[in-house]
């Protein structure tokens, strides 16, 4: 597609809509995935894993842009995220 | 940056056997294996074509977790192992895993001279502050006043700046980032990778456990928001006053120089000998 041949603003730009694995039996529960997540879609739960660590839940899972923040900065591989779809920005 | 998915991360990692890892909750060096294998996935490099070396101590545990080439040495002299996987496999894609204590303190001369003599590998030292295997004595890089086992009325050695010593030393890529950066960190160990001679990449890294923990730095959420506020990009840091600069370190690439690399001028030497005598 060569760009000049699009009116400008016709197109609208795609927010990417993520959807969240976590690992529960691998997490430390060190809570950077909850604290350092730019859309708060996760927090810590009360739920214990068999190390008697406190796993991160999900929710608000539709605010998740698949940014990958969390699994850059998951220090145990347990926490990361796929694209589901993309859909219209709206502001 | 691309996104590297999980499934790349996967094939590099002996993610069947060892995991969850030995480390502490909240400790930096799983956030360094990551920004390492990262990097490795984004140049497709091959399994078979990595040593990674290291020396002892926590962050040096890495080579356990990763389906490279792997030594795991003695303490202190992971870059002299390196330096003889280089001498006979020139092509090898040589990565040294190193803490500040194993790098600075009983491997310093070896630091030094890998950088002297400019030996193409890459040296990722993890700065945690402290012996964190050991459990807590203070190390070259402890800064002035913090408390450690060995230093239990406060440190009063004045601190190493790594990234100075390197660059002193002759090394001809010198870069520092934090276990934060996770982002930066890959960029920076992918950079480190593709340059020929000697490159080192600080990670200033948290140690809660037991450096935080002495030193009632908060969880390990709050050391990581410390590297935030405190590690900064160096056109900010040259901005401030000598006074703001307190407690305040640079990050950013501060040396990316070509020089003579040592395995080549050493196989110049032996082909020109042998051309010599005539090829004995
Ligand atoms: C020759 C020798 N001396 C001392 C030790 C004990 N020792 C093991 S790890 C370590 C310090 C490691 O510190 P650092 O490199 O900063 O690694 P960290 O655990 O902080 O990641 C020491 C002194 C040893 N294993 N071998
Ligand atoms: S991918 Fe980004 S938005 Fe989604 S949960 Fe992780 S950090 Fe949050
Ligand atoms: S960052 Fe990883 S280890 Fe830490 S709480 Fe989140 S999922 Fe668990
Ligand atoms: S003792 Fe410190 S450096 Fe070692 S694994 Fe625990 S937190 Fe990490
Ligand atoms: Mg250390």
């Amino acid at each position: 597609m060569r760009y000049w041949e699009v009116p400008f603003g016709k197109e609208k730009p795609k927010t990417p809509l993520g959807e969240i694995h976590i690992l529960k039996e691998r997490c430390k529960g060190c809570g950077f995935c909850v604290e350092y997540c730019p859309k708060d879609v996760l927090e810590m739960s009360d739920e214990f894993n068999s190390k008697g660590y406190h796993p991160p839940q999900i929710i608000n899972g539709e605010a998740c842009v698949n940014c990958g923040l969390c699994e850059t900065i998951c220090p145990e591989f347990s926490i990361w995220c796929t694209l589901k779809e993309e859909v219209a920005f709206e502001n | 940056m691309p996104k590297i998915s999980q499934k790349a991360i996967h094939k590099y990692l002996r993610h069947d056997k060892n995991f969850p890892h030995v480390w502490c909750s909240g400790c930096s060096n799983g956030i360094v294996l990551g920004a390492t294998i990262r990097a490795i996935a984004e140049l497709g490099y091959k399994k078979d074509n990595i040593a990674m070396v290291s020396g002892i101590g926590c962050s040096s545990r890495m080579p356990v977790y990763v389906d490279f080439n792997t030594l795991h040495t003695l303490h202190g002299r992971a870059i002299a192992f390196a330096t003889g996987i280089k001498i006979v496999k020139p092509e090898m894609k040589v990565i040294v895993i190193t803490g500040d204590g194993d790098a600075t303190a009983i491997g310093g001369n070896h630091f030094i001279h890998g950088a002297r003599r400019n030996i193409d590998m890459t040296v990722i030292l993890i700065n945690n502050n402290i012996y964190g295997m050991t459990g807590g004595q203070y190390s070259p890089t402890t800064p002035y006043g913090d408390r450690t086992t060995t230093t239990p009325y406060g440190n009063i050695d004045p601190t190493f700046d790594i990234c100075d010593l390197a660059i002193g030393a002759g090394a001809t890529f010198v870069a520092r980032t934090t276990a934060f950066h996770a982002i930066e960190a890959q960029s920076f160990i992918k950079q480190a990778f593709e340059h020929k001679g000697f490159s080192l990449v600080e990670i200033i890294s948290a140690c809660p456990v037991i450096y935080g923990h002495l030193n009632k730095k908060g969880d390990a959420s709050a050391m990581m928001k410390s590297m935030k506020e405190n590690v900064i990009l160096i056109e900010a840091f040259e901005k401030l006053s000598d006074e703001q600069k307190n407690g305040k370190q640079k990050r950013g690439i501060f040396v990316n120089k070509i020089r003579p690399e040592y395995i080549e001028e050493y196989d110049k030497l032996v082909r020109s000998l042998q051309d010599e005598k005539g090829g004995e």
